[in-house]
């Protein structure tokens, strides 16, 4: 393995976890735009694997992270880019977490959060549809995606379930 | 093990208890952590009140990062300190990242067996319904408050990521100061 892809992930990973707001949702449009296009990690139905594979295990959502860091570096890669991404934000929020009640009822703070949800909600929708592109290779998956979206939009279904119905309709050779 | 941290509270949960917690909120998490979160740490524990979770949470979210890790931070450094933070943080992470490696691994070593592949294929399509759910659901509000300025930002977040694809960076240097803007012109 090569030295550098180490510093290279986590390199990405640290600037990356600075601009996550809203969560990991969020930056997901940015590691698949790293990952295939720029750094030429893996292909598109790699990444679109293993999203899946991160939503279907428990935990937190940001452990797409760790199978993007394990598929271009092995365990190593693993460790660095988990690290990287939850770094910097959990000793902002350590410290923040000292002071916020001095500054949680600021104008400032409030305008800020107010301006910057609506960007986090565009950058999730964006990352429906990148994934979409990425994972729907034919009517039937498109079918898929809106099924699980109106489920899960209008229904307290567990989503566990939706994974196996969508991966038997995938074992049978349909989507 | 539950040496006294100076401010935290005196009948404050012990590490291990903080770690088992997490751990069961990390394990119980599908598709979104947040929910088992606040049933183990309000309604199960009583270690926080409903008005001090959102009050932390607000917190997490107001900062970049995944929300329920950032909680795991907050909420531990509460109740024990430094140590009470890393120990619900690797609560937390730990274990599922010790899964989704495991999980990994496998993919690796049998992504050529083309049945597998079909399985995921199915899976992926149905992820990214998950994330266009989560996305409406967040839109609720805003939709509701017809504050229009708002569903422009998000239009123009979609289009500038989701389709056309530019850097992350740059949309964000571009949207956020825009959007932070609106907002305060609209509450001036």
């Amino acid at each position: 393995m090569k030295p550098g892809i180490l510093a290279t992930l986590a390199t990405h990973f640290l600037v990356l976890s600075m601009l996550a707001f809203g969560g990991a949702n969020a930056v997901i449009p940015e590691i698949h735009r790293d990952a295939v296009a720029v750094s030429h990690w893996m292909t598109d139905q790699q990444f679109a694997d293993l999203f899946a594979i991160s939503q279907a295990s428990p935990g937190p959502n940001i452990l797409i992270v760790t199978l993007v860091g394990y598929q271009v570096a092995g365990v190593a890669g693993a460790l660095v880019t988990t690290a990287a991404m939850c770094g910097p934000p959990c000793l902002f929020v350590y410290f923040a977490g000292r002071v916020w009640n001095r500054f949680r009822h600021a104008r400032w703070r409030i305008l800020v959060q107010a301006g910057l949800v609506p960007v986090s909600i565009g950058l999730i929708a964006a990352a429906a549809m990148v994934l979409a592109r990425a994972a729907d290779h034919n009517w039937v998956a498109v079918l898929v995606t809106v099924a699980t979206a109106a489920l899960a939009y209008t229904t307290r279904i567990h989503p566990l379930w939706m994974f196996a119905g969508a991966g038997l309709l995938g074992l049978a050779g349909l989507v | 093990m539950a040496e006294h941290v100076p401010d935290s509270p005196p009948d404050a949960p012990t590490l291990s208890q903080l770690f088992l917690a997490f751990l069961a909120i990390s394990l119980s998490g599908f598709g979104g952590t947040l929910p088992w979160a606040y049933r183990m740490v309000v309604e199960k524990r009583r270690w926080m009140s409903a008005a001090e979770f959102s009050e932390v949470f607000s917190l997490c979210q107001f900062l970049p990062g995944a929300n329920v890790v950032n909680f795991s931070v907050v909420f531990g450094s509460r109740m024990r300190g430094i140590r009470g933070a890393l120990v619900c943080f690797f609560g937390l992470v730990g274990p599922p990242f010790g899964i989704v490696l495991l999980l990994g691994a496998l993919y690796a070593r049998f992504a050529d067996v083309e049945a597998l592949g079909r399985v995921l294929a199915g899976m992926a399509a149905a992820a990214c319904g998950l994330i266009a759910a989560t996305a409406a659901k967040l839109a609720e509000p805003l939709v509701r408050s017809r504050a229009f300025w708002g569903w422009g930002i998000v239009l123009a977040a979609f289009l500038a990521i989701g389709l056309i694809g530019w850097p992350l960076p740059w949309v964000l240097l571009g949207l956020a100061p825009l959007s932070i803007a609106l907002a305060w012109w609209e509450r001036r």
